[in-house]
């Protein structure tokens, strides 16, 4: 495994050298609207956020270092910075470092001794909102290392719908960004978080994120993921601790260029009666790589997940690891999983084209249909522009 | 509308059609019956341009273009249509939204209703292309983009393959009108080439002419239920029989 590991990505995850992206210079001063920011609205939007904060609840936007603006438009929903709400909360000390442990590896480790910041979202007991707040993880300068850790916690009976972007300024051309992410998901509660990284191909990205979810609670995980990067490694976690908790993990990816991505996600079911969904589309082509993992756990009765896993091969000099997971313990449980790697069908392109369409259309409306996931459990609003958000990457690079 | 002069095709290297000779004049619909492996299918892939299906002598002209060297998406948007035996599933392609696309190109049209003509639901629409779909579906599937597409020149391979009765009575009752067997001959624009094994749909849509494919040649021609009522009673065998010499075309 971590040999595999090593030889696809050339860089092992271990072997990013920190040190060499830099701390300082990535102070700027708070902004009064989104709009000042004229200068990235493309990065900004190809992330998801809208400058107008039009649908939104709220808005999150940290550049570099600094939060440069945090504002809830909704009462009962807060967003701070990580050290505001470290300041404000006591009691989120027990919140912090709970479920990603400091000392998980070298990242945690850095973000733990030199964090810079990070959002802290939070909906009050019984607040549901429904309407997305956005969150904006921002890169603008040079050979800059992020260190952030988020904390988004949904309290009992509350919901909360999160669309987050990752993306850096076209004129950087290397960084570090490290994301810390704990979720918790209280009693009967609900967090869909979607995600897109907007990365380009001299990043390099390490996130490193857990929730937590009790009973009854729904974590719903969508990401999206359509630009190049250096390399990317990740695995979120979510336990489903709580009985008939809910988590469900749905990525798209698109890699392209010299992309390296080590992406899956866990579902460890330790609550009685709960359910984990985990399904993902990668697209390699030319010369990016893609592990694609998925792992569910089943350590408690009356627990049934799923893993679906699809893969299509755009380039012959690309590469896509599939790799599932299941991993019971106890008798009564049921786990499946269904993997599958091809390339388009020649026929499936013929039959377009008997339709009219030309060759390019019509692979173009394979590729379109195959990341093209059914984006279960969205409000409406959130739905529409998670859909946006994907039309709007998938164009640009097709 | 379509001409085949003498055409011969290789697939794999194999010499599958010989020498074939087809006319199909404006609003005509001509049936095409042959035994399995008699080249049925390729003839069809071949008039639509499929690749692998190598044209070696002869030439094919739809509306008097010689379309011999065109792809299939030229060939398609030069007005023709055609409706598979065994079309693909295509996991995320939507119907719906293949039939919107195509109604757009010839400027707009309401998916829904032509949906609705066909018995099929709004929720079928928003299934993926053709997975899933029963052997009635995926013929009405193929009708209902084909009326969307509303080409001047239909194909058809095997339409009444795999359908019940009643998908077969409703298939023939649109097929019908999409062809404009409704009007009087000299009104009709359309013109189809029905390939069939079992000559069913027959029942449902009256063909001006058959055929009969022989080795790879047309090997009879005629009326359609003459052709229809031999084949009926002494087999593809009595047609060959009959006709089967070689080089020599016969009318019945």
């Amino acid at each position: 495994m971590q040999n595999a590991e090593k030889k696809v990505l050339g860089v092992s995850s271990e072997e990013v050298k920190i040190e060499s992206y830099r701390l300082k210079g990535g102070e700027h001063g708070p902004i009064s609207s989104l709009k000042e920011l004229d200068e990235y609205e493309g990065e900004l939007l190809a992330a998801g956020i809208d400058p107008e904060e039009k649908g939104r609840s709220g808005s999150f936007l940290q550049q570099d270092h600094s939060v440069v603006f945090a504002k809830s438009l909704i009462p009962g929903l807060e967003i701070l910075s990580t050290e505001e709400a470290i300041k404000k909360h006591s009691w989120l000390d027990e919140y912090l470092w709970n479920i990603v442990p400091a000392d998980k590896d070298i990242y945690t480790k850095e973000v733990a001794e030199r964090p810079t910041q990070g959002y802290f979202l939070r909906a009050e007991k019984g607040t549901k909102i429904t309407l997305p707040l956005q969150s904006c993880l921002f890169i603008s300068k040079d050979k800059i290392r992020q260190n952030v850790h988020n904390i988004v916690i949904a309290e009992e009976n509350s919901e909360l719908n999160i669309i987050t972007g990752c993306t850096v300024a076209h004129t950087v051309s290397e960084a570090l960004h490290l994301g810390i992410s704990e979720f918790y998901v209280k009693k009967n509660a609900k967090i869909t978080f979607t995600m897109v990284h907007n990365w380009s191909g001299g990043v390099d990205v390490r996130p490193r994120s857990a929730t937590l979810i009790e009973d009854n609670g729904v974590f719903i995980s969508n990401y999206i993921f359509m630009t190049p990067v250096k390399s990317l490694q990740m695995y979120p976690t979510a336990i489903c601790a709580g009985e008939n908790s809910r988590a469900s993990f749905q990525s798209i990816i698109y890699a392209h260029g010299n992309t390296n991505i080590d992406s899956g996600s866990r579902i460890v079911l330790q609550g009685k009666g709960s359910r984990g969904e985990i399904i993902s589309r990668a697209i390699a082509t030319d010369d990016a790589r893609i592990i694609a993992k998925g792992d569910l756990v089943g350590e408690a009765e009356n627990v049934r997940g799923h893993l679906e896993c699809r893969g299509l091969m755009l380039s012959d000099s690309s590469m896509i690891e599939s790799i599932p997971e299941l991993k019971a313990r106890r008798k009564n449980i049921d786990l499946s999983h269904e993997a599958a790697v091809g390339k388009i069908a020649e026929e499936e392109i013929r039959y377009l084209m008997a339709r009219g369409f030309t060759e390019d259309e019509a692979v173009g409306m394979i590729i379109r249909g195959f990341l093209s996931i059914d984006i279960k459990g969205l409000p409406e609003g959130l739905a529409r522009e998670t859909k946006k958000m994907f039309d709007m990457t998938l164009e640009k690079v097709m | 509308m379509l001409e085949i002069q003498n055409l011969s095709v290789e697939v794999g290297g194999k010499r599958i059609l010989n020498d074939l000779n087809l006319h199909i004049g404006e609003g005509e619909v001509h049936v095409l019956f042959g035994a399995n492996g008699s080249g049925k299918t390729t003839l069809f892939l071949t008039i639509l341009g499929f690749p692998g299906y190598n044209v070696v002598e002869g030439k094919i002209y739809f509306k008097g273009v010689d379309i011999t060297e065109f792809n299939t998406t030229d060939r398609v948007k030069l007005g023709m249509g055609v409706s598979f035996q065994h079309p693909p599933e295509i996991r995320g392609v939507k119907l719906g939204d293949v039939v919107e696309q195509l109604l757009e190109r010839r400027g707009g049209g309401d998916a829904k209703a032509l949906a609705r003509k066909l018995n099929l639901s709004e929720e079928f629409l928003s299934r993926d292309l053709n997975l899933g779909f029963s052997g009635g579906e995926v013929k009405r599937s193929e009708i209902l983009q084909l009326l969307a597409q509303n080409p001047d020149f239909f194909m058809f391979d095997e339409p009444d393959s795999g359908v019940d009765v009643e998908n077969v009575e409703l298939l023939g009752k649109i097929t019908n009108e999409m062809l404009e067997r409704d009007r009087r001959p000299s009104e009709r624009q359309k013109s189809a080439l029905i390939i069939s094994h079992i000559g069913y749909i027959l029942n449902y849509i009256k063909a001006d002419r058959a055929h009969v494919l022989l080795d790879g040649r047309i090997a009879c021609s005629g009326i359609t239920e003459e052709i229809y009522n031999h084949i009926l009673n002494e087999g593809f065998e009595g047609c060959v029989a009959k006709c089967g010499k070689e080089g020599v075309r016969c009318e019945f």
